[in-house]
């Protein structure tokens, strides 16, 4: 039982924002959960939904967790000191996360990054002060993270890569900060935990943080359907290049969420909660109503990696309302 | 006549591995349909059931969006690249 001594030495309250803060990096995490009221037809009284809206961290995503904890470990380890750069693969969110810190502790930053992420993306870490390298759209993230190994490997004393799908210091990030905050939060009452897969560290730390305090919490991944999707940030674990990190045996379950599906949900949210989120919140939100219809009474607690605003040039609002309004000649798709 | 057609990672099950492909077609509509003609099942993945270009899917001529051109109805010509890009997964 020693992983349960574990957990209980921890704290059942997280440290909160400080008044006053030195500096943004201490504003990571302690995001809220909201309660989500309307979109849940077909669901228990007895079971409640509720959302941790990690687009509250200041880079605007969950990924501030594990991008904080990687480079302050490098940090202490001395992996990262003056003279080094900060390199990484990155979707887009630990990119803007790793820019951020970067930014503020002074570290220059080199992500790699598809080139077709989205435009906002890319004036994000540009803003950052980021400099980025972009690999060939086609080849997807997969793409990003070999040519960030090329970069690497031609320039290894150069450079200090977090290594976010391989460095175990991304799951500890949500296991000493997302897993308590939401075990506080819920008062200890949380029975279902849910999250997409992108690296796994989200779904990994908390779960293994959950699951010591009580064993019976079921820790839920949510993963594309299939290898060709649309769900940015979600990673399809069967034809992808799986994350050092990621262990699938320690979950208790996993829900494939179906493109149009979670881009329905991401409608629904913004126009019936008020949370306009990205697609892979989406994803989650469409498998935590699935749960949360098989249950007679529970606690779900779902993560919404980050808000829409993002993703407005991309597939997920372009053309949204002509498909809304499907039978209707609008110009976008048409038939083949 | 020959348009080239950047086929991304997760499709290429369906062209032998193939990085890039040749085919006819004067429109993004036709060349969707000589896609499948060569490379049966295909289509599916690009257009639902209702023969619409499914909407999460890209589909770039010569680097420009379809959606922001006349979609399937997308004049290409010879020597054009017509790309087909996927959603971003991971991190």
């Amino acid at each position: 039982m020693e992983a349960a001594s574990q957990a209980s030495a921890l704290p059942d309250t997280p440290a909160g924002w400080p008044e006053r803060a030195d500096s943004i990096l201490d504003l990571v995490g302690n995001t809220p959960l909201i309660e989500i009221n309307r979109l849940r037809q077909g669901v228990s009284p007895r079971v409640r939904i509720l959302a941790k809206l990690e687009g509250f961290n200041p880079g605007g995503s969950v990924k501030d967790r594990p991008a904080v904890w990687m480079v302050r470990d490098g940090l202490r380890s001395g992996k990262l000191r003056p003279g080094k750069t900060i390199l990484d693969s990155t979707s887009g969110n630990t990119g803007i996360a790793l820019a951020l810190a970067g930014a503020v502790l002074g570290y220059p930053v080199e992500l790699v990054m598809p080139a077709n992420v989205s435009i906002e993306r890319k004036k994000i870490v540009g803003a950052y002060g980021a400099k980025v390298t972009f690999s060939d759209p086609l080849e997807g993230s997969d793409g990003a993270i070999r040519l960030c190994r090329t970069l690497l490997a031609a320039n290894p004393e150069q450079y200090f890569k977090p290594d976010q799908y391989f460095n175990p210091v991304n799951p500890l990030a949500h296991y000493e900060s997302t897993g308590p905050e939401i075990w506080a939060a819920t008062h200890g009452t949380v029975t279902h935990f849910i999250a997409g897969i992108g690296t796994g560290g989200t779904i990994m730390g908390t779960g293994r943080y959950l699951k010591e305090r009580n064993p019976a919490v079921q820790i839920i991944a949510v993963e594309p359907d299939d290898a060709w999707h649309g769900l940015e940030g979600l990673k399809h674990m069967a034809s992808s290049i799986v994350p050092g990190i990621y262990h699938e045996e320690q979950l208790d379950r996993k829900i494939s969420a179906a493109t149009d599906a979670a881009y329905e949900t991401v409608y629904r949210l913004g126009s019936e909660e008020g949370l306009v989120v990205g697609q892979s919140a989406g994803a989650a939100m469409s498998a935590a109503l699935q749960v949360a219809r098989e249950l007679d009474a529970g606690v779900i607690v779902v993560i919404f990696p980050d808000f829409g605003d993002r993703y407005l040039s991309t597939s997920l609002w372009v053309g949204w309302r002509d498909w809304r309004e499907r039978g209707q000649k609008t110009g976008v798709g048409e038939a083949c | 006549m020959s348009v080239r057609v950047r086929i991304p990672t997760p499709l290429r099950r369906f062209t032998a591995g193939s990085e890039e492909v040749g085919v006819s077609g004067g429109t993004i509509a036709g060349v969707v349909e000589d896609l499948e003609r060569k490379h049966p099942g295909i289509k599916e993945r690009l257009c639902d059931e209702q023969g619409r270009v499914r909407r999460f899917v890209n589909i770039y001529v010569n680097g420009d969006d379809i959606r922001f051109l006349n979609s399937l109805d997308t004049t290409v010509k010879d020597g054009d690249e017509v790309a087909i890009v996927p959603a971003i997964a991971g991190g």
